[in-house]
């Protein structure tokens, strides 16, 4: 799986699961760039074969309907499509 | 020397311009905010080029048509999204409230059911003949008939008013 970091202030472990071409995951990356959290992401579309499945099993466990963006903190807690005041709360920005 | 990305701006804008102007005839909106459109739309043109169909730029497409008809832009939640949430699931289509730019469209939940459930439907309508599951509209106005859970917002072809439709018996 391509995983893209991006440097930032740690606010915990956060991961995006995304897709190149989806508008509200391309705001919500933007979101954590804008107030400079570091963060990783994955654009599922880009993955192919068993990555792509992989990466689907993954985000399953956060959100059985396997929508975008799901945004997973510290491997706890998720937040599901682009929710700017949840996101910044859940992270204390 | 070829300036791709020009060549593709310019590809963005004459497919913009022809949907914008669909959605005009048709009675639908698409989101005043004109970058964030056009920023779908090339969304579409990506998809097109790596699936062969218009595939939702907000969705996980498979890679198989047959599998993804349902999302293949105009999807066939956008009606019902419309109605219930003012926009579509990218919000590239906008109720004409949004449409008329006195409020912003915002992100809402996935109404595409997840691929089980998809394929248990699937299984389900080749088995039984069902009756018509959803109520006929009908367009007093210039008798345009449809079959869904609402009329539309405007006749796609008189323009009139939601209120001017009656469940046809
Ligand atoms: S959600 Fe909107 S942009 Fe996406 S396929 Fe449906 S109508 Fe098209």
């Amino acid at each position: 799986m391509n995983i893209i970091h991006v440097e930032g202030e740690n606010k915990g472990k956060i991961m995006i699961y995304a897709l190149s071409t989806c508008i509200w995951c391309r705001k919500t990356k933007q979101l954590l760039k804008d107030k400079k959290v570091a963060f990783d992401y994955c654009d599922v579309d880009l993955e192919e074969g068993a990555d792509k499945e992989a990466a689907q099993k993954d985000i399953k466990k956060w959100n059985p309907s396997i929508s975008f963006p799901t945004l997973v903190i510290n491997n706890k807690e998720a937040v599901l499509g682009y929710q700017p005041e949840e996101i910044k709360e859940k992270l204390g920005l | 020397m070829i300036d791709v990305k020009k060549a593709l701006n310019l590809e963005v804008d004459r497919v913009y311009a022809k949907i914008k102007k669909d959605a005009d005839v048709g009675g639908y909106h698409l989101n005043p905010d004109v970058q964030f459109a056009k920023d779908l739309v090339l969304g579409l043109l990506i998809n097109e080029k790596r699936y062969g169909y218009w595939a939702c730029p907000c969705r996980l497409a498979s890679g198989i048509k047959n599998e993804d008809v349902d999302m293949i832009c105009p999807c066939d939640y956008r009606d019902a999204d419309l109605i219930e949430h003012e926009a579509c699931y990218c919000a590239l289509y906008v109720s004409s409230k949004i449409g008329a730019g006195k409020e912003a469209a915002e992100a809402i939940p996935d109404r595409r059911p997840p691929k089980e459930a998809r394929e248990e439907a699937k299984k389900k309508n080749k088995r039984v003949r069902r009756l018509p599951s959803l109520p006929v509209w009908h367009c007093k106005v210039c008798g345009y008939l449809c079959a869904r859970e609402q009329p539309p917002e405007i006749c796609p072809i008189c323009k009139a008013g939601k209120e001017r439709f009656e469940v046809f018996a």
